[in-house]
């Protein structure tokens, strides 16, 4: 079955076919519909690229984009694929160049806003060979991206039709990320993981604010996070965005908290951390929130669990294949305690993370579950049918938001 | 090579060996005994360790903090079974200080997951610091230095 004749279910965002996170075309489609569409993706921080020269090598969907800080000081990014026969101009993941950027192939030199400025052996030799007298160096650039920054990151886009990047992400998620990326940012340290999953089931995953203190015990069992801790998830008007979060929490409430989840399963009661420190934070920004995951359609979150922070890109690489990035960042003007605090919370997230481990692999158990199950559906319908922003996490209302951005995309 | 040096290297060899064996038998508990108690234990990448950033995927300062991480991984994570077989070798130390080691040693971990599906999971380097107690030599410092930044799925047993 192709996308084509795909019928979706009446029940609109509340449903979603098996069928979309496992079919080859679908996925082709969504390259081309929504990663080379209309719609902007994180590239990085600008932080990343501090001097005229530097750029570095990244994805939009599967293809392959260099970011570049030119002469001019500017961002700037292109497809990575040389205009001549289509090789990959940058070979190294991030570096500085003093000269431009040359194609290893045959030597086509192009400038770091990609225009191609020299052409070896453009007259031939002695009179033979050599370019056409048609032949126009200006015809003949790396494919630009549109570029924009927010707030420290890079976004690129493809697209002439995408809104303006203020706009896209719009005034509510855009303070929510201005709220978390309030300085200037300093690398920690990154890292990759593989989930043989379809992208959607990690974006779905983030989105998905109802799982987080069930799948992952290790919030319920220390009370960091639960349902029953005041917050709530905002949601873009279109879907595609959101952020949830969490006030600290209230300690009064555990009595109750402690019944409603000794219902579901049973907390360790005698289970206590030796050493539970590393979990102090302090209230950075001010405000009461801990804890904030924050989605971007259709690559980029940003996390803040306590005082951890990081950013995370997802790439797909297949129908069943996604690769996530995490760059984990402090801020210039953290003191050495800022630092080794955020290092120490660093162990609640990534590959290893005491309330993220479980959702490298979730993902995959579905991929798997769904198996000759391709026609039937999710059902999505915790808190309604709507997306709109809802005072509770108790609520799917930003993964039917995010179905309602992907849908018109794909014409589905 | 003096019998005390081939005596300490064998101990070396056992220190190493027995850190493997326990992991890769599920013994997870005794896996913060081959550390002292003001240790530092962490798992980066290449990457990370060569420019200097400090990340850690899993980062510990004290011993209690390795008995936290074994504690939760029995309790409240959820993760497939798997099980790790280690390949060490290559011992080497880097600064002798007699009764404390900077040394290293290169690492191979196969991770079987309960379907039988097999990969070479991690490979990398061992930058550790060893000092001679009561209870034999334990490690002080165990950076745990991986040569790709890829993980798959999630990095569940310690390396």
């Amino acid at each position: 079955m192709e996308r084509q004749t795909l019928k979706w279910p009446k029940q609109g965002n509340a449903r979603v076919p098996y069928r979309v996170f496992a079919d080859p075309e679908i996925y082709r489609a969504e390259l081309d519909r929504i990663f080379l569409g209309p719609t902007w993706q994180c590239l990085g921080l600008a932080a990343e690229l501090p001097e005229p020269g530097d750029y570095k090598t990244t994805f939009l969907g599967e293809t392959p984009v260099i970011v570049t800080r030119g002469e001019d000081d500017e961002i700037h990014a292109m497809v990575n694929r040389c205009a001549h026969r289509g090789n990959l101009v940058c070979l190294k993941e991030r570096g500085h160049t003093k000269d431009g950027l040359t194609c290893v192939y045959h030597a086509w030199r192009y400038d770091l806003t990609g225009n191609l400025t020299s052409v070896a052996f453009r007259r031939g030799v002695g009179g033979k060979g050599g370019m056409p007298e048609s032949f126009r160096l200006e015809e003949h650039g790396l494919k630009r991206l549109r570029t924009d920054t927010f707030a420290g990151l890079v976004f690129g886009t493809l697209s002439v039709d995408a809104p303006p990047l203020s706009e896209y992400i719009g005034n509510d998620i855009g303070g929510r990320i201005g709220r978390v990326m309030r300085g200037k940012p300093k690398l920690l340290g990154t890292t990759s993981q593989i989930l043989h999953n379809n992208w959607k089931l990690y974006f779905e995953n983030v989105k998905d604010t109802y799982h987080a203190s069930l799948l992952h015990s290790f919030f319920t069992t220390f009370r960091i996070s639960r349902l029953t801790t005041a917050g709530g998830v905002a949601i873009a008007e279109s879907g595609a965005h959101h952020a949830s979060y969490t006030y600290g929490e209230q300690r009064g409430d555990n009595a109750t908290s402690d019944k409603l989840y000794g219902e579901i399963h049973s907390l360790h009661e005698d289970y206590r951390l030796q050493e539970p420190g590393f979990l102090d934070s302090v209230d950075e920004i001010g405000d009461g929130v801990t804890l904030q995951i924050l989605s971007v359609f259709p690559n980029f979150v940003l996390q803040q669990i306590s005082n951890s922070i990081a950013l995370r890109l997802v790439l797909p690489k297949g129908p069943d294949k996604t690769e996530l990035q995490w760059i984990y960042i402090g801020f210039e003007d953290d003191d050495a305690a800022m630092t080794e605090r955020r290092l120490q919370q660093a162990n609640l997230v990534g590959p290893a993370g005491y309330v993220s481990m479980e959702d490298g692999a979730v993902g995959a158990f579905i991929q798997r579950a769904i198996k000759g199950g391709e026609d039937e559906c999710s059902v999505i319908e915790m808190g309604g049918f709507e997306h709109a922003p809802q005072p509770t996490r108790a609520t799917e209302a930003s993964v039917r938001g995010f179905w309602n951005a992907w849908r018109p995309l794909m014409g589905l | 090579m003096d019998l005390a040096e081939v005596v300490r290297r064998l101990e070396l060899e056992n220190l190493y060996a027995d850190y493997a064996a326990c992991l890769d038998a599920d013994r997870l508990e005794d896996w913060p005994g081959f550390f002292i108690e003001d240790c530092h234990y962490r798992v980066t990448s290449a990457e990370n360790y060569e420019a200097g950033l400090p990340l850690g995927l899993i980062y510990a300062t004290s011993n209690n903090m390795l008995k936290d991480r074994v504690s939760a991984l029995r309790q409240a994570n959820i993760y497939e079974p798997q099980r790790y077989r280690h390949l060490i070798s290559g011992i080497h130390v880097e600064k002798d200080e007699r009764d404390a080691l900077e040394l290293g040693a290169n690492f191979l971990a196969v991770r079987t997951m309960q379907d039988g599906g097999m990969i070479l999971f991690a490979a990398g380097r061992y930058v550790d610091r060893a000092v001679r107690t009561e209870a034999g030599w334990k490690f002080a410092k165990k950076i745990v230095v991986l040569d790709s930044r890829q993980i798959d799925t999630l990095l569940a047993i310690p390396l």
